[in-house]
């Protein structure tokens, strides 16, 4: 009786499995994976907002090379050892042909040596740590890098702002927030404006005031912070109790819609540098927000939304062009994508799997991003 | 100056905590390693109470009192429900036994905390809104920074008034001096310990609402590094002494503030391991700490 049980669970186990492990052809598989929960939250979660509403409009067109196209969706809790673990089940349990993600710099470099070693292309949206698609030949973006984003941002705030005296508050657990840094102090310094303090944190961190401190005895015009929303917000509180009035600046770590909501009053006129802007009067912009819209509750995208969604359409312009889902001729389609009509942008592949783009800068009034002005990639 | 400020503000947080392990190890002789746990739940339970209590769209100082008061409550039950079905029934066992069970705790609350709050950050409600309150030199106190001194400084006057002046007060510090004569004595030591727990995760609530309430982003893991450096400002002062505890907490609060503002703040939680690891070497009983030698 005991032992016919036992084989009789083992069995029964191996079919289960063996039935998981069916793969059905009859379908295109696409990863997803990103941090719909954690300290970036909303990074994650707005990205996928944006690739569910293109696979939407994709299967209502008809699918891929006649097949329904489907996403698999893995969190990475905003870990980047999860993102790692998030990758390999994609490729090895779902056996996908292409992989979306992921917004953080740090979490798409610690994925994309998994899907170099596995020839799966992997196609990131919003990764602006030039050191991503260093990692080889399969990992792309959809967006620009940070030496634009820094430089643009320096040479903003000396130009338009005429800041005089600079303070930079670096998230040091954080690639993107030092590679950041890092370009913006060039072009600072190549202008000839000092640098009046240099602090740092922690990702994570929910005390900021010791630094807050040291950069108010310095008296800065303005303070650049580019780290995530969560700490940003926090540290533009801290600052304004503190008494420390300059200007903060940004990258596209501060696009959510928490910003505001943990900011308050402190985040008001905070300029920074971004993807898109929901003011643009451009027809995709506009088609894009009214969808948007309609598919979730008339909440506003954000520039997370909007890549996420590029992202999926050039994945998927890719895959047709590509007229199949081997890694190698994805990856050939990917490197010659050439003036893909982007909600945030014409976007054109450069040598190094880059996005050529525009970039953005906004200003926070009245709660909301506005608008203030766009800039072309250098030639 | 402002330093000063900032690293006071912390430094009464720890304070509080630091209380709850010293009276803890006292009347046990066991480090509660779940108390940076239970300091964590009242600040989610603070943020909870605001919400459900409607303080959240209505914010105001008696509001905040309320829901503080209402979340020390709270954790003094979970931390007599701790007590009662985690430590009691190892009363009598080796101390390792009670040792792990606190980290098992800790665990459990954290990992407990991510399943039923979500792993997400919380964002607690500006229930009071953070003004300038004074200046002092070129530092600027605010309001909230105002309300956490005054508020510890009556809790700790009231710990102070209640052990050294009542008799109830007597017999926990008597619990402390030695466990089985203060039960040949006639007093109810089950009673005691678990009004030791009550008391001390009170304090630890009290602490955590006012976090939630300064530094408004709470999650279910935030209460292990308040927790380890609280227990290191108890070792600091001299574990068993109340005293020793507030200074500690204070001590602690001001070092990591000065280390993080004037020589890097990743060192800021490294601090606290630092002045352990010092302490342990230096003067293992504490600032304030009795030296005792054991007679073997």
């Amino acid at each position: 009786m005991k032992a016919f049980s036992i084989r009789a669970l083992v069995a029964l186990c191996l079919a289960a499995a063996l039935a998981a492990c069916a793969k059905s052809t009859d379908e295109i598989r696409i990863g997803e994976f990103g941090s719909l929960t954690g300290g970036t939250a909303t990074f994650g979660i707005s990205t996928h907002e944006g690739v569910m509403l293109a696979l939407d409009e994709i299967n209502g067109a008809g699918g891929l090379l006649g097949k329904k196209v489907t996403v698999i969706t893995e969190d990475n809790q905003s870990k980047p050892e999860e993102s790692v673990t998030a990758v390999l089940k994609l490729i090895k349990q779902n056996e996908v042909s292409a992989v979306i993600g992921e917004v953080a710099s740090s979490r798409s470099l610690a994925a994309a040596p998994q899907c170099q070693a596995n020839g799966i292309p992997m196609l990131s949206p919003a990764s602006t740590n030039p050191k991503v698609t260093e990692v080889g030949d399969y990992i792309f973006r959809a967006c620009f890098i940070d030496p634009f984003q820094g430089s643009t941002m320096a040479r903003f705030a000396v130009n338009h702002l005429h800041a005089k005296r600079v303070a930079i508050l670096t998230d040091t657990k954080n690639d993107y927030s030092v590679g950041l840094t890092e370009f913006f102090k060039n072009t600072i310094k190549q202008l000839g404006v000092e640098i009046v303090a240099e602090e740092s944190y922690s990702e994570g961190d929910i005390e900021f005031k010791a630094q807050l401190t040291a950069i108010k005895a310095t008296n800065p015009d303005v303070v650049y912070t580019p780290g995530y929303y969560t700490e940003c917000a926090l540290i533009a509180r801290q600052a304004r109790e503190l008494g420390l009035e300059a200007v903060f600046l940004g990258g596209d770590g501060w696009d959510s819609p928490k910003t505001v909501e943990i900011g308050g009053k402190a985040v008001e006129g905070t300029y920074i540098t971004n993807h898109y802007s929901p003011e643009d009067q451009r027809p995709e912009v506009q088609k894009f927000l009214t969808d948007y819209r309609a598919k979730y509750n008339g909440k506003t995208p954000d520039a997370m939304a909007v890549l996420g969604y590029d992202a999926m359409q050039m994945m998927a312009d890719a895959i047709r062009r590509a007229g199949s889902t081997d890694g190698a001729k994805i990856r050939d389609a990917l490197a010659t994508t050439y003036n893909f009509p982007g909600v945030s942008g014409r976007i054109t592949m450069d040598p190094k799997r880059n996005a050529k783009k525009d970039i953005v800068v906004l200003q926070i009034r009245n709660g909301q991003f506005h608008f203030v002005e766009s800039i072309p990639p250098d030639a | 100056m402002q330093q000063l400020v900032n690293g006071l503000a912390w430094g009464s947080i720890y304070a509080l905590i630091a209380l709850g392990y010293t009276m803890v190890y006292g009347v046990l002789r066991l480090i509660n390693f779940a108390h940076g746990d239970v300091y964590m739940v009242g600040a989610m339970a603070a943020f909870y109470l605001a919400h459900w209590l409607g303080f959240a769209t209505a914010p105001s100082l008696p509001g905040f009192i309320i829901v503080m008061v209402l979340s020390m409550i709270v954790c003094a039950l979970l931390g007599a429900l701790i007590e009662r079905a985690a430590y009691r029934p190892l009363r009598r066992q080796p101390r390792w036994a009670m040792l792990t069970t606190a980290i098992g705790i800790s665990m459990l609350l954290e990992y407990g905390g991510q399943a039923l709050f979500g792993a997400d950050p919380k964002f607690f409600p500006q229930l009071i809104e953070s003004a300038p309150a004074f200046r002092i030199a070129d530092a600027v106190v605010t309001n909230i920074d105002l309300l956490i001194f005054t508020v510890s400084l009556l809790l700790m006057l009231g710990l102070r008034w209640f052990v050294y002046r009542t008799r109830t007060g007597m017999a926990l510090r008597a619990v402390s001096v030695n466990y089985d004569a203060a039960a040949l004595m006639g007093i109810n030591v089950d009673t005691i310990i678990a009004l030791t727990f009550m008391i001390g995760s009170a304090l630890a609530a009290a602490a955590g609402a006012m976090v939630g309430l300064r530094n408004p982003k709470i999650d279910p893991l935030m209460g292990l590094m308040p927790g380890i450096k609280a227990f290191v400002a108890a070792v600091l002062g001299g574990i068993g002494n109340f005293p020793g505890a507030v200074a500690g907490g204070l001590l602690m609060g001001v070092c990591e503030t000065l280390v993080a503002a004037y020589i890097s703040s990743t060192y800021r939680d490294a601090v606290a391991f630092v002045i352990l690891i010092a302490v342990l070497l230096v003067r293992p009983a504490g600032l304030f700490g009795t030296v005792s030698v054991e007679k073997v």
